[in-house]
This record gives structure tokens, sequence and C-alpha cells, in this order.
């Protein structure tokens, strides 16, 4: 996808992101307690945190993949209007990159693309755009276990260009990807933004997206 | 559906892949029945008497070996994450990996099986009965084992688990598909409704299982 | 009278539970000393098996028991994964054991049983079949219990294992009782069992109800003990940590 074209797109998403008095607990213990957060249309998040502070819990709740104890969570669409619907199937809207990669080594580069191109329901031609994104084109028929693990990373993220959903959970994008892969992961989180896209990217490293709100998990004082 | 067919489809490929499935359990069908020949030693009267109940307990091991398999790979690649949260209903998507399975491992073991019963001098008029009760009994034995590997995804190890959590719940479907068997090869008014009875349960199972599969999948989710 | 919801709470479970527990094994005590005195002593030997017909008083109602044990592990499992009640999951898992226990005596004893009938001890026999899988969903059952250190996981997944099984339990015994029938048409196990005397029914009965409130005492106590132990896992840990929450930076 040529760059400019993607900025100037009008606005392709319209969704907001509620979350409110959020708990998650894991193996008896509770590990996040009351979060509350509204991201709106065009809301890039950079979260932080020690080892163990539940970066990836909360991103698996938000994604609907954790049981939450309290709390809402909600997508709703934010279309101009003051008056905000709830989205029917709230995972349609969202997609969760997690630290592993969902392909299959045993697929090609191309089959698991066509693959997920199936389960997120993608439109036409999404797979090109994701697969130029990505820059992997050259590898189409390569089996995907055969690739540096910095191009499996890409692959893995090529998820999301593929998928066109409006709310991203991206957990450590670049910890295996080099500075101009990065960069380039970088440009298209701007791009989703600028398109109304909403993204929380869980990250160690100095990874940063101009203009995003930078947030941290910190252990809650007692009050 | 689009999401369905891919899942079946990208299964089945795998599976007759390099690292898949599909060889593994037709060898290990094969093994089996060998084994229990030579252990039955060389009488063939005795040996076409017993070669419908070997190559039913025979399918039904080779089907386990790759249960633990099922939704385990897919959750240690992330792909299950994939999976669950685009699926729209989670039973449907685990009625579609078992179909999957039996379409990479229960119906191999079907075409596996003539050869086989050549082997075990099994007589000409007991081939259709034996080859249609297991071709309406595995689809039951692919759908119960999907059910354990999706109570048992999250353990690192669990072939041992499986196959105590399967084995009693696999007797209806042994019982009929080995009577319908023995039945049509004899000739006796039975083989009707041991086939009529083992598609009720395969059919039962078909509703059973995927329903428990997703709640197993979500309670699993970590 | 307390609502269903309040003996959920595990305090109030200890108030009733505690004293509940003397009173039942009691109880099991009297009723297995006057049903082995009318079984062994003061009830009619059978005319065809002479006095191995005694093992019954044992045999049956543990078979009950059986089947018994497992619906009390199916119906708490259904209260657990439905209305997260604690207690309903506690009650399933340490009804397992108990359960597990009678259905082993019931395969113990039909296959003494077995023997100077049958001249084996054992013939596949459909009920002592369907006892014997019965067996095996037990052991199902408490392998996940056993497989999974996170406590509130296993019970949802020993939970949906119960119920699957549970409804599973009247199509294995449907399909034991037609896989004998072709096979082997004669037991002493079969419906309406050898002609039963009246003056059988009490020392049966006794069994049964002696078999019952052990099995209440049993599930109480184990349950005490199960909860307190987790208590004590509780106040143990050591690796509890603060929750995290959000923080602008």
């Amino acid at each position: 996808m040529d760059r400019a074209d993607s900025t100037a797109a009008a606005r392709l998403f319209s969704a907001r992101f509620c979350a409110e008095g959020v708990s998650v607990s894991r193996g008896g213990a509770r590990i996040v307690s009351n979060i509350s957060i509204t991201l709106e249309p065009g809301d890039v998040v950079i979260l932080r945190g020690p080892n163990g502070s539940g970066k990836t819990t909360l991103l698996r709740a938000f994604a609907g993949l954790l049981r939450i104890d309290d709390g809402a969570i909600r997508v709703e669409s934010a279309h101009g209007s003051s008056v905000s619907a709830p989205v029917d199937e709230p995972s349609a809207s969202l997609i969760y990159c997690g630290p592993q990669n969902a392909a299959k080594a045993a697929l090609t580069v191309d089959e698991n693309l066509r693959f997920w191109a199936a389960l997120y329901d993608a439109p036409e031609g999404a797979l090109e755009t994701a697969r130029t994104a990505f820059r992997l084109e050259g590898y189409a028929d390569r089996l995907a276990g055969a690739l540096s693990t910095g191009l499996f990373r890409r692959l893995g993220l090529s998820r999301l260009v593929l998928a066109r959903r409006p709310i991203w959970f991206v957990d450590e994008p670049t910890a295996s990807l080099d500075a101009s892969s990065s960069e380039t992961f970088a440009r298209y989180v701007e791009d989703h933004r600028a398109a109304g896209g909403v993204a929380v990217i869980a990250t160690h490293d100095a990874f940063d997206i101009a203009g995003a709100r930078k947030l941290r998990l910190a252990e809650e004082q007692a009050a | 559906m689009r999401g369905l067919r891919a899942i079946i489809a990208r299964d089945v490929t795998l599976a007759f892949r390099a690292g898949g499935g599909s060889l593994p359990a037709v060898a290990f069908f094969a093994v089996i029945t060998v084994l229990f020949a030579l252990a039955a030693g060389p009488d063939l009267t005795l040996m076409s008497k017993i070669a419908a109940p070997i190559i039913w307990t025979g399918a039904l091991f080779a089907t386990q070996i790759s249960l633990d398999q099922i939704y385990r790979a897919d959750r240690e690649d992330g792909s299950l994450d994939v999976i669950v949260t685009t699926s729209g209903e989670l039973a449907l998507t685990a009625a579609a990996k078992a179909a999957a399975h039996w379409l990479s491992t229960g119906l191999p073991l079907i075409l596996a099986t003539p050869v086989l019963a050549i082997l075990l001098n099994l007589e000409s008029e007991a081939y259709l009965p034996l080859l249609l009760s297991l071709l309406i009994g595995t689809p039951g034995l692919s759908l119960i084992g999907s059910f354990a590997a999706a109570l048992t995804v999250a353990l690192p190890r669990a072939n041992l688990l499986i196959s105590i959590i399967v084995s009693p719940l696999y007797i209806p479907i042994l019982i009929f598909g080995a009577g319908a068997a023995a039945a049509g090869a004899a000739g006796a008014p039975q083989y009707a409704a041991n086939l009529s009875l083992l598609g009720a349960a395969t059919l039962f199972t078909a509703v059973i299982a995927p329903i428990a599969s997703a709640a197993a999948l979500r309670s699993n989710m970590d | 009278m307390p609502s269903l919801y309040e003996f959920a709470n595990p305090v109030l479970f200890e108030r009733w539970a505690r004293p509940a527990i003397p009173w039942l094994a009691g109880a099991t005590a009297l009723m297995i000393f006057a049903g082995l005195y009318y079984a062994l002593f003061n009830s009619p030997a059978d005319y065809q098996q002479g006095d191995s017909v005694r093992i019954m008083y044992v045999h049956v109602p543990a078979a009950w028991m059986a089947l018994f044990c497992y619906s009390v592990i199916a119906i708490s499992s259904a209260v657990g994964f439905i209305w997260k009640h604690p207690l309903a999951d506690v009650a399933a898992k340490e009804a397992a054991p108990i359960g597990a226990g009678f259905t082993f005596l019931a395969l113990f004893t039909g296959s003494l049983w077995g023997k100077p009938m049958w001249g084996a001890w054992w013939a596949w026999d459909a009920r002592l079949t369907s006892v014997l899988i019965l067996f095996f969903l037990y052991l199902g059952y408490m392998a996940i219990w056993r497989a999974f250190d996170d406590k509130a996981r296993a019970a949802r997944l020993a939970a949906i294992l119960a119920i699957v099984g549970f409804v599973n339990i009247p199509i294995i015994k449907f399909s034991v009782d037609w896989w004998n029938s072709l096979h082997q048409p004669a037991s002493v196990f079969r419906a309406g069992g050898p002609s039963i005397h009246p003056s059988m029914l009490p020392p049966l009965f006794l069994m049964a109800g002696a078999y019952m409130s052990f099995f209440g005492a049993a599930l109480l106590q184990s349950m005490r003990n199960e909860l307190s132990a987790r208590r004590q896992a509780r106040l143990e840990r050591t690796d509890v940590k603060a929750a995290s929450t959000l923080v602008e930076q």
C-alpha cells in the first residue's frame, strides 16, 4: 500500500473502546484491578510496566480472551454524533496480536496469510496490502518455519493490516525486529491511527509512537 | 462459513505435511494389527473370526494418538487465540476441528482397512459391514476425542489423561460398531439395528461434544 | 429456615456440618450392625445359590451407591458450573473418591459372588460391566482434578466432564445391555434378580441406609478437610503481590 494513500483516506474506522473498572484474576490471584480507560478513534496507547505487572493479562482481557472478574468492556460506534451505540459483536472490531505469531511453520507464508484472511473475513485486496506492507512478497512460497525470527515476526504482525479491524491490541510487537522493521511497524500504527483506528501496544523496549498516550501498569497503592 | 472451511482445510493440509498426524496414525494402525495377529498365532480360522474386532480396536487406538495435538499445537503457536476470537460460535469451530481430525485420521484408517483385512483373512462378505461401521462410527471417535483434547489443552502433556477420559465414552460406539461388523458378516438380523444405533450414538455425540468442547476451551483460555 | 444459598457459605457450612457428622456416623454404625445381622443370620439362603446370596446385601447397595454418588457429582458440578458456588465444586470433588470406593466395592463383591455362580471371577455380566465402566468414568473425573493446579479451572473442567459423563451413562448402560444380550443371555444379576423373598428386603434397605449415612458423614468430613486445606494454602501463599492498575505517565 502506498503510504500517502492511506493517510489521505478518510477515517475508515469509528469505533470507541471503553473499559470500566475491569479486574482480572489468574490462578486465584488478582493481577490487574479497577482499570478504566476510554479510547476514542485515533487514540494510540503505549503500555509499559515491569515483568509480571499484567500487561499481557490486560490485553488478553480487553480482547475477550480472558474472563473478567468485575467491570465491563464495550465497543461503541463513535460516528460523529454524541449518541454512541454499542457494536453488536465486539470481537468483530478487535484484533489481538500476542507475542506468538499464530503462524504454522509447516505452511507457506501465503498459506498462513490466506488462512488468516478467511478467519478475519478480510475484504478483497487486504491480503495483497498486508503482504506488501510487511515486505513479504519475495517469500510467498517459503515455509514459515524457514523464515528468520524477524521475518517470522513480520508475518505475524501482518495480521494487523490484513484483518482491517478498528481496534488493535499488540503485545511486544518489536522484540525481535530490527530498527528498520520497527520503523515500518510504527508507520503502520500511524496509518491506522490516521484512519481512525485505536491501538494499545504493550512493550518493553524503546518503541514509541509520536503523540501516543503513555500508560504504565504499576502496583496499586493501598488507599 | 469461510472461517470454518479454512480451519478444516488448514488442519487437513497440516496433517498430511511433514510432522503431521495422518501418516503416524495409519502406520500405528498397521503395526497394532500386525502385532495382534502375531500374538494370536497363524491360525487362519481364528484370525478371520477376530479380524473385525482387531480392526475396530486398532482404529480406536490409532485415532487416539493424534488427539493430543488437535488444540495444543494451535495453543502453543498462538493460533488458538485467532480461532477463538474470530469464530462466531465456538461450538461450530469445535465441530470443524473434529471434522478435520476425522478427515485426516479416521478416513485414512478406513482406506487402509481393506489392506489390513487381507492380512487378517477377513471373509469377503464381512468387508462391506466392517467398512460401513467404521465409516459411521469413526466420526464419533473424533468428536469425543476432540472434547478430551479441549479439556486438556492447557496441560503440557496429556496423552495418558486423554485415554482415561475417552475410553468409557468410546464404549457405545465400539459396541455398536463392532457389533454391526459382526452381525453384517454373519448375515444376522441385528445388522440394521446395530448400524442405526451406531448412527444414533455418533449423532448424539455430534451434538454434545462440540458444545462441551467449546465450554472446555473457554475455561482453558489464559 | 435458612435458604440453600446460605448453606453455600463456608462458615455456615462448618456450623451445621460439624455437629451433623457424629449423628451420621452413629446412624451408619447402627444400620450396618443391624443390616449385617439380618443379612447373615436372619434371612433365608437362596434355594439355588445357598449362602453365597448373602454377598448381595453388601453388593447391591454398593452398586446403587456407585450410581448415586456419580449423580451427586454431576448435580453438584452443574450447580458449581452455572452458579459458581465454591461449595458445590468442593462437594463434587470430595464425592468422587467415596463414590469410586463404593464402585470398587460393588465390583469386588460382584466378582466374589460370581465365582461360585459362574465358576469364574469375572463373567462379563451386563450390570457388572456397566459398573466397571462407571469406575472408569470416576477415574477420568478424579484424574482431571489432579492434573490442574489452578483449582478454579480444575473445577470448571471437571464439571464439564462430569456432566458429559452423566448424560452418557444411559447410553453406555444401554449399549452394554445390548452387547450382553447378543453374547450371553443368562445372568444372576438380571432384571428382577434372583427372586427376592420379602425377608430379604430389611437387610437390603438397612445396608443401603448405612451406606447413605456413611456417604453423608464421609462427604461432610472430607469437604471440611478440603476447605481448611484451602484456607491454609491461602494463608501460606507467599507469591501474592498487589494487583496492578493503570497510571498515566
